[in-house]
């Protein structure tokens, strides 16, 4: 690993919310590398948006340090709002505006010269998509189109460091496919990005390296992979016509010497074999196994290891989903 | 990190190290204060924004081209010939006379008051939360909301008079008097913002906002010479007229427009009120904005 001789755009230490009683974000440590993405992975109230909120100066904390492109959140807030983007749950654009204005606006108060910020909002719609809805009110976009904006007004000023709150929460799955795309093409450029989502599935799609947090504070880190072999990959469940057969299946898969398929297991009860996924060409060559042995398939399914399992897996307990947490972060968005 | 280390919940890591680590906390050289003239240009673009608004959502303009010309219609013709004596057609022109500039200070406080539930939504929507991560002075937000607001009150003010000269109101060629009179109200009007931006900001949602303003704006409003001399009220209500603004801005307007009555010391009052509201209220309201969660 490099991480001694790269930069951090982000370095937090020790930093502390509370709200009345509620420890938001209890003690957290996070250290982002320049040009990665950060995810940071916790359930509902486990202190992200709070945390993201100090980091954009919204906030300030209790205690501890957060330092961001080298300013310090609470003694150069100014200087840092002149390297952030942030996109999510709260930071949203003016829904009476067109997209249009509203980036060009964004230009403006970024002190973009008039015909510069005219350049970038056509620019920045281009590259979003967003080129036919630019004159329409933002009230009138789909979703996908409103994150899509988003991201783009938090792109007008080429931030250094990027922050992303949660950027496919409530999205269906194609549009959330779509906003991952843009995500990967912003990463792809070369920035810093911290997101933090509910979404294991979303953390490996577009992160690095993972935070995961719960009630306040940093219970695992490490990179995706690291994290992901404790955690478990992917699983193929595969429903056989005939229930009775899930045996021959397993003994036919494990013939044929396949990777992975030693951890093939076979659930009489239920009528289901679960393989779990090595590889896209090894999900290929399974499926097309059974085809030409002749096993008729009912149903088969790839099967992503949950939040709750994630959690399970990491700590022993499930995560803690406290409503009144949820109620405040709530309320702090 | 070459592997992934799992911490207990219990366990913290190492304390603080205030701006160590490899990002060293970079020197004040820049101190990205914001100077006057970006100040300005932000101040033009959000200014911008509300009038973009307003152009596509002209219902929003709806208070102040209609509650002028609804309650001069209204006033007039169902009150006016019994205020002025019963006379029916001719005092109903000398109620217009007394009605249309006391009402001035009226309509600006009711636009006022929709600066508040403005403030809200845009909190609620999340708008806000982008403009104050954003290296613009947090103040030039409300700034400009204010410009906007002060702008609908000179609308809702000139469709006021329009409205009364067509009822029959008469200048007598008091055309400074009443320039005057519009700047005095505006100003009334913009120090009356800073209040209504403290309730947005105070209250949770946008309907609340309304609620409580409509339920000060009423007594105000009535309990005042806008609408009918004082004389005939009892001593306490009278009292009460005697310290309300809108007393004094209503006076100031009849006296500059009609040429009539005492001039001055309404007027003294009124800047006074002006004043006062703006110096107590405003420090509150932009320390409430820049620390609102």
């Amino acid at each position: 690993m490099t991480s001694e001789k790269t930069t951090n755009a982000v370095e937090v230490r020790g930093l502390v919310k509370h709200f009345g009683e509620t420890k938001a974000v209890d003690g957290i440590d996070l250290d982002v590398r320049e040009g990665t993405v950060m995810g940071v992975l916790g359930p509902n109230g486990a202190g992200k948006t709070t945390l993201v909120r100090m980091l954009s100066t919204l906030l300030q904390p209790d205690a501890g340090t957060a330092v961001v492109a080298g300013y310090d959140v609470v003694r150069q807030p100014r200087q840092l709002r002149r390297t952030i983007g942030l996109t999510g749950q709260y930071a949203s654009v003016d829904e009476k505006l067109s997209g249009w204005e509203n980036l060009y606006m964004i230009g403006r108060l970024l002190d973009l010269p008039r015909s510069e910020a005219r350049k970038r909002a056509d620019e920045l719609l281009e590259r979003f998509s967003l080129t036919e809805a630019a004159r329409r009110p933002a009230s009138k976009y789909s979703g996908g189109m409103r994150r899509r904006l988003d991201l783009a007004a938090s792109m007008i000023g080429r931030p250094k460091v990027l922050y992303l709150d949660e950027p496919t929460t409530g999205l269906d799955p194609r549009t959330r496919n779509e906003v991952w795309e843009e995500v990967q093409n912003i990463v792809a450029d070369g920035n810093t990005v911290l997101l933090t989502t509910q979404y294991m599935e979303e953390a490996e799609q577009l992160a690095s390296e993972l935070t995961v947090v719960d009630r306040g504070r940093v219970i695992a880190e490490g990179r995706v992979p690291e994290l992901k072999a404790k955690v478990g990959g992917r699983t193929l469940e595969i429903r056989p016509g005939d229930p009775g057969e899930v045996t021959r299946m397993v003994g036919a898969l494990a013939q044929a010497g396949l990777d992975g398929v030693a951890g093939a297991t076979a659930d009489e009860a239920q009528g289901l074999v679960s393989v779990p996924i090595v590889s896209d060409e090894q999900l290929t060559a399974v499926v097309g196994l059974l085809g030409a042995r002749g096993f008729a398939l009912a149903d088969i399914a790839t099967h992503l290891p949950s939040l709750d399992e994630v959690f399970l897996a990491l700590t022993g307990q499930k995560a803690t989903h406290k409503d009144d947490e949820n109620a405040l972060e709530e309320v702090a968005a | 990190m070459s592997t992934a280390t799992i911490k207990a919940p219990e366990s913290g890591k190492t304390p603080p190290v205030p701006g160590g680590g490899q990002a060293p906390v970079k020197p004040g050289a820049d101190d990205g204060r914001i100077g006057l003239r970006a100040n300005l240009r932000h101040i033009g673009a959000l200014v911008r924004r509300c009038a973009l608004q307003i152009k596509q959502d002209p219902e929003s303009m709806m208070d102040a081209l209609l509650m002028p010309i609804v309650f001069t219609l209204l006033f007039v013709y169902v009150f006016g010939g019994a205020i002025g004596g019963g006379g029916g057609g001719a005092s109903r022109d000398q109620y217009v006379q007394y009605l249309i500039p006391g009402m001035m200070g009226m309509m600006s406080m009711s636009i006022a008051m929709a600066v508040g539930t403005g403030i809200n939504e845009d909190f609620r929507k999340g708008v806000m939360d982008r403009f104050r991560s954003m290296p613009i002075a947090r103040s030039s937000v409300l700034i400009a909301k204010s410009l906007v607001e002060v702008g609908r009150m000179l609308v809702a003010i000139v469709v006021l008079l329009a409205v009364g000269l067509l009822c029959g109101f008469d200048l007598n060629g008091h055309w400074l008097g009443m320039l005057g009179a519009v700047g005095l109200t505006a100003l009334f009007g913009a120090s009356l913002l800073w209040i209504f931006i403290l309730v947005g900001l105070s209250m949770e949602t946008a309907q609340a906002v309304q609620g409580i303003s409509f339920l000060v704006l009423m007594p105000l409003q009535f309990g005042s010479s806008v609408f009918v001399s004082t004389d005939t009220m009892p001593g306490w209500l009278e009292a009460f007229t005697k310290v309300n603004p809108l007393t004094h801005v209503a006076d100031s307007a009849r006296g500059l427009m009609l040429g009539q009555g005492a001039v001055a010391g309404p007027v003294m009052w009124t800047v006074i009120w002006a004043v006062g509201l703006t110096v107590v209220t405003a420090p509150f309201a932009i320390a409430k904005f820049r620390k609102k969660v």
